[in-house]
Parts: structure tokens; sequence; C-alpha cells
């Protein structure tokens, strides 16, 4: 029996034996204890940052560039709901974290106490599980329950509410080694019988094609993926959260599907006879209308959430399994098949409408992607919210060497910079670039102090439109140009029924050159095409963060497009 | 679109029912009613929730049930032989001695229990099941003007013996004949 310590003792311990290096901690009154004993422990790297919502998109990008659970502390009250949109974030992206939020005293709760809310009710819906601590003994188990939900089966956010008189309590003092939780059993098997009617379908498919989704991402089982597409000569396509699954420069790779998808991949699930799906929700942008979704295909579904199967689209045949085992399964079975017809029609789609922007319109988002491309052939690609997210998502090549992370989900403006921040912390030896907008950098722009003091030297590239170019797109396309709350140089005297762009156009704020200055990093701004690459060579040398802020035509839109609800073969390319 | 019925063996702890009734408002399911009450196990809880839906939602509404940590046991009553009861109590005030009358030939009949009574009230307490409790609230607003209803919402338990299936086969089909 070991001696009895105090919660924060044991909070620390727990840390500790879980592997823990690096806390994404902001203080407050009701976290001083757990911040004290921290103090007393060196190996535990923790990073301040300058606002909660900052600190839990560190922690989604730290988890997913080290495969680690993010591990978040924060204040009671508005340190609690600062993380909410984050927390919403890892939930739909399936991120590992674990969210210690500080708590008023017991004897307060439910007193209207200062700094108290009830952040567990708050985030029921978008954590994995979510509880507070209610009696000092129950602490170690809870712990190791955080960790064990936040990182097995599939992964998710995991909140604890920690009272201030639990931290200072004394209780036992162990730690399990494990813990049993009688309602969560994550699937650790494959229905052998299931997954072989899948793969006899493939099998005698004609027109055969993979929809690959996050979830090979989140399983780590690329190499598997990669292998299983060679095996079968079967084409795939990915979602934006699968991207990066196969490496892009694949021959049996066509691109991702989708609302923003490639011509050839969305024609290719339209056409298609058999749909293998591996991790992926069928989310309306990848499906559109469903009832013209791959309305000529067989599906065949492998997901670890049975919740997910058979929810947006009915499947053929369901497979409850971890990816990884599925394809383990699927590789001992797969054989070549004769798809070279297939594949043929699939790349004259693809020369008939290739990805492509035009060229004499001065720098265009592809010239960048493609010399991100060139400048950075390993490291973690990152970013924010918008039309650079799809255009990133179109262009930018992965492999193996190169991760993409992304807030696909959710969708959080605000996620890219401080996700390359913590996936910089993470692994401090990779290249990090964010991609991200002049509307999506302003929102979590404080951060700068964090890259700056954590000495995260991420190159943060802006692709400057002076828009909010997603939602203007779509003012540009079905709105008739009326401009309502997308402009970012719009003061109050500009004329209201303005149509875009024009000489009398207020200058744009912030200068991010200076902005970047201002807290000793690095700007450069790039107005034309011929100086992308000499600005990346000199952002690669430098010891402190870099803002590349590229000025983009303000009215470039990000095509091929399937307006919402629309099947996903009526692609506006033009 | 027909009433299912669920049991449900969640862990006896703060925030469960929050977090079980969130899911049905949060997604948008039908419900119609939840109890919950503590069981032989007084770590667990037993919830017997009635909701309305299609099949496709109601396999959705059972999967998401289940992948909650707190939740450890999902249990389809839909087609299966259970016992089902349901307490109600009905207070028909303003009652003349003619009203009173009515009423304790009316409990008869029904098998309820007249639990109170005043110069002119009565407290009729009822244990049936829902579909027999709705007939007589049907019968009571027929006759009665002034009429208090307090129900509990459905409580059930999977049968021992098989002779009674056909008895809550009945109940069922009379609930889909009423949302149809």
């Amino acid at each position: 029996m070991a001696m009895d310590i105090t919660g924060r003792k044991l909070f620390v311990k727990a840390l500790l034996e879980e592997g823990v290096d690096t806390v994404f901690g902001y203080p407050g009154g009701m976290v001083t204890d757990i911040l004290d004993e921290l103090y007393k422990h060196e190996e535990i790297e923790l990073v301040l940052p300058r606002h909660e919502q900052g600190l839990i998109h560190e922690a989604e990008g730290y988890a997913k560039a080290t495969g680690n659970v993010g591990v978040c502390v924060v204040t009671s009250g508005p340190g609690a709901t600062n993380v909410i949109t984050g927390l919403a974030d890892a939930h739909y992206d399936n991120i590992p974290l674990v969210c210690i939020t500080g708590q008023v005293p017991l004897n307060l709760i439910g007193n209207d106490a200062f700094q108290e809310v009830d952040i567990v009710g708050m985030t029921r819906s978008i954590t994995k599980y979510g509880v507070t601590v209610r009696d000092r003994r129950d602490l170690g188990k809870i712990l190791k329950m955080a960790f064990h939900i936040a990182k097995t089966g599939k992964p998710g956010p995991v909140l604890i509410d920690l009272p201030k008189d639990i931290q200072t309590a004394s209780g036992p003092g162990e730690y399990p080694k494990e813990v049993s939780i009688r309602g969560y059993k994550p699937n650790e098997n494959v229905h052998v019988g299931q997954l072989k009617k899948g793969y006899k379908l493939l099998k005698a498919a004609k027109k055969p094609l993979f929809l690959v989704g996050g979830g090979i991402n989140i399983a780590r089982a690329n190499e598997k993926m990669l292998r299983l597409v060679e095996q079968t000569k079967v084409p795939a396509v990915t979602t934006v959260m699968g991207k990066g699954a196969i490496p892009t420069d694949h021959p049996y790779y066509i691109g991702n599907s989708g609302m923003h998808g490639k011509y050839a991949a969305n024609l290719a699930v339209g056409q298609c006879d058999v749909l293998f799906s591996i991790g992926t929700r069928f989310n309306d942008r990848i499906t559109g209308d469903l009832n013209e979704f791959a309305p000529n295909a067989q599906i065949v579904h492998v997901d670890i959430d049975t919740a997910a199967i058979s929810r947006n689209v009915v499947v053929d045949v369901p497979i409850v399994a971890d990816a990884n085992l599925a394809l383990e399964k699927l590789l001992e079975w797969a054989e070549p098949q004769d798809t070279d017809e297939w594949l043929s029609r699939i790349r004259e789609w693809d020369r008939e409408n290739p990805l492509e922007m035009r060229r004499d319109k001065g720098m265009t988002p592809q010239m960048i992607m493609e010399q991100i491309n060139e400048q950075f052939t390993e490291g973690v690609i990152v970013t924010d919210v918008g039309q650079h997210q799809m255009w990133a998502a179109q262009y930018i090549e992965l492999n193996e060497k190169k991760q993409f992370i992304t807030s696909g989900g959710l969708g959080t403006m605000g996620f890219g910079f401080p996700a390359a921040i913590g996936a910089k912390i993470g692994c401090p030896e990779k290249q990090v670039v964010c991609i991200t907008g002049d509307g999506g950098m302003q929102m979590n722009l404080q951060e700068l102090a964090t890259a700056m003091t954590q000495g995260a030297n991420v190159i943060v590239c802006i692709l400057n439109n002076c828009y909010l170019g997603m939602v203007r797109q779509m003012q540009q396309l079905f709105y008739g140009k009326r401009y309502k709350a997308t402009c970012l140089r719009r003061r109050k005297d500009c004329p209201n029924d303005c149509k875009g762009p024009n000489p009398s156009c207020p200058p744009y704020e912030p200068d991010f050159v200076k902005l970047a200055e201002s807290y000793g990093a690095m700007g450069i701004r790039v107005m034309k095409e011929e100086e992308i690459a000499p600005a990346f060579e000199k952002a690669k040398e430098q010891k402190v963060p870099v803002f590349i802020e590229f000025m983009i035509a303000a009215e470039e839109i990000v095509l091929p497009m399937v307006k919402g609800g629309n099947p996903m073969t009526e692609m506006i390319l033009k | 679109m027909k009433n299912r019925w669920i049991a449900l063996y969640v862990e006896n702890q703060v925030g469960v029912l929050a977090k079980v009734s969130g899911l049905f408002s949060g997604k948008s399911y039908n419900l119609q009613s939840l109890t919950v009450g503590t069981t032989e196990d007084e770590t667990v809880s037993r919830m017997t929730i009635c909701v309305t839906s299609d099949d496709i939602t109601f396999e959705q509404i059972k999967k998401q049930l289940n992948r909650m940590v707190e939740v450890i046991k999902v249990i389809d009553l839909t087609d299966m032989p259970i016992h089902m009861k349901e307490i109600l109590f009905a207070k028909v005030k303003n009652c003349s001695v003619a009203d009173k009358a009515e009423l304790f030939q009316i409990a008869q009949v029904f098998q309820v229990e007249v639990s109170d009574i005043g110069t002119d009230s009565v407290l009729l307490e009822c244990k049936m099941t829902e579909r027999r409790n709705n007939e007589l609230i049907d019968l009571l607003r027929s006759k009665f003007q002034q009429i208090e209803i307090v129900r509990g919402g459905g409580v059930a338990i999977e049968s021992i013996s098989t002779s009674c299936a056909g008895r809550s086969e009945y109940f069922r089909l009379s609930h889909q004949q009423k949302t149809t």
C-alpha cells in the first residue's frame, strides 16, 4: 500500500507514467496547484500559449504530428469555455486529447461561484468522455480512463474537470497500470466472414474503386493501404482527411473526391461498380446528393465506429474493424485485378479536366503550392480553413515523409497556425509549414508569441486575397457578387454595392510583415511569381518563425466545385 | 415511423441521464418517454426508453447509445415479450355527487385504485399499460371538465414465461396503430 499523496501529485505521477513530456497549459486560479506541482518536474515541458483556443489547437497539432495524446491544462470558467471549439474540432477529427479543466471546490459547485461553469455539461456532445472528479479516491482511475479512452478505438478528446480541493486532498497514491471499463470495449477484431464478402465483391468488380478516409491516417496504416492498392491494382480516391493515405504521385492514386475534389475522382466515384471505402464517415462534402452518390456501385464500408456505418449512406457490406486489422487480412487475400481499361478511362477524364489554374493572371495559389511541393520534400504541412485549405488539399503532394494536418470535420478557422506550432513543438526536427489565409490567420494571431517563446520556427504562408474567400466565392457564384461581410478591407465609407476590388479600395490591415517583425519574427511579402522561390529559400534559413504573405489575385476561386446538396458529378469547372 | 422500446443499462453516475437525453435532442431523435431508476446493483441504473422512429434511425439510436462510455448495455425490447407498466395519477376536480359515483364505476371497471378523495375531487391511481392509461385519460376527458394528469412513463422488464408474449404483442400493436 503506497502512502497517501495529494491529488496534484497523483496527477503529475499519471502524466509521467503515461509518458507525457509536453503539457499545453494556461494558468488560472483553479489550476495553480497543478502548475506548482509541474514546477518541480522539469522533465515535463509546459507550453504557455497566449489564448486557450490557441492552446488546444496546439495540442491537436502536437497529437496529430506525434501520435501521442495531447494534454491540456486550463482553468475553470473562461479557461474552460475557451477550449470548447478545440474539443469539438478534436472530436470531429478524432484527435486524442486529455483536457484537464480546473474547477471551483466541490462545495462551491452550483453556487455561481467566481469562474464556475458546468464545462462537463457544456461539452457532453463534443467529447468522447467527460467527468467531474467528485471523490479524490477516484482520481487515479479516472485519469487512467481518460488516457485509455482518448487513444484507443476511435480516438477523441476526453475532458476531466478537476475541482481545486480534489487537487489538494490526500488520497491513494496508486496510478493503475490498466483499467477495465464495462461500457467501453473498443473493437479489436475484424469479422473475417464479412471482410471476405467485401473482398469478393471487390474482386468481381469491373470498375472497382477504393475510397480512403482519414481513418487510414489516424490508424497510421498508410503503408498497408499502399500495398493493398498495389497488390490489387485497384485505383484509389481519398477524402480531404484521407489525403496522404497513399502517396499522391502514385499511378493508382486519382485525387480527392468531394465538393472540391478532382474531376476524375468524382467521376470515378459516380461510375464505379464497387466502392470499397475504409475509414470515412461519408460526410455530406464527400457524398453531395445522397441519392446520386455512387449510384452504380455496391458499397463496402470498413470503419472502426459502428455508428458511422449505414448512417449517411446505406452500405451493402458493413465491416466494423480497425483499419490496420482489416488491411492485414485483406493483404493476405489480395490478388491483382484487371483494371487497365477502367484506369485508362479515369486517366482520360483526368486529361479532359486536370487540376489546373490559369497562368496568365499573375501569381496564383497553384504556383505557391507547387513551390511548397518543391521546397519541402519532407515535413508537416498544416492548413487553416478556407480556400487555401482546398487548394492545399488539391495541389500539395504527399508521401510517407510528409504529413498533412487540417481541420476537416469542424472546419475551424484559426486552427492552422496554432496547430502548426503544436506540430513543431512535437517534432522539432521536422520542417513545419502552415498554409493559411488572411482571415484565418487573424483568428489566432496572438500565438505568434507562443511560437517565438517556444522556438517553434514554423513557416507560415498567408495567402492574402483581402477576403474571407470561401464565402466570397459563394457570393461570387450564387449571390450576384453581393460581398456582404467578406471584404476585409471594407470600411464604413465604402459603397454598399461594391462588386469587387477597384482602385479606390482602402489599404489592407494588418501589415503582416510589420506585425511579424513586432514579435521579433520575420515577415516577407511576395507580390509576383518570381519572388516565391527566393522567399522560401530565405525563410528556410531563419532561426525564427517566418510569415510569408502572398498577395494573390483577389477573386480567385476554388474549382472544381459542387454546390452543396448537388450530385458530385455536377461540377462547376470554369 | 413507429414506437420502439429500449432498455438501457448505464453507470449510475452524475450526468449520465443528461448525456443520454442530450443525445436525443442533439441528434433530433424523437423521444416519447424515458424512465430511470437504480437496479439490484446500485452502481447501475436501468432506463426504459420509448422512441418514435423509422428503422434506419432506430438502428442509429442503438449504435449511438452503445458507443457512449457510460452505457453498459442496450437491449431492444421492441420485439421481445415484456411486462410494461406506467404509473398514472388522475385528479378529477369540481365533481358533483353523481360525478363521484361515475368515477368509482370507472375505477372499478379499469381496476384502478381510488387513492384519495375530497369534498369535490377524486384521485385515481393507475398502474396499467401506457395504452390503457391513454384510454382512461380519453374517457375522463370526455366526461369531466377539470382533470389533472401526472404520468411517469413506461417501465418494462423482459418476461419470464412465454405465455405473456401475446399480451405484450397486443400492446405493441396498439401503439403502432396509434402512431401511424
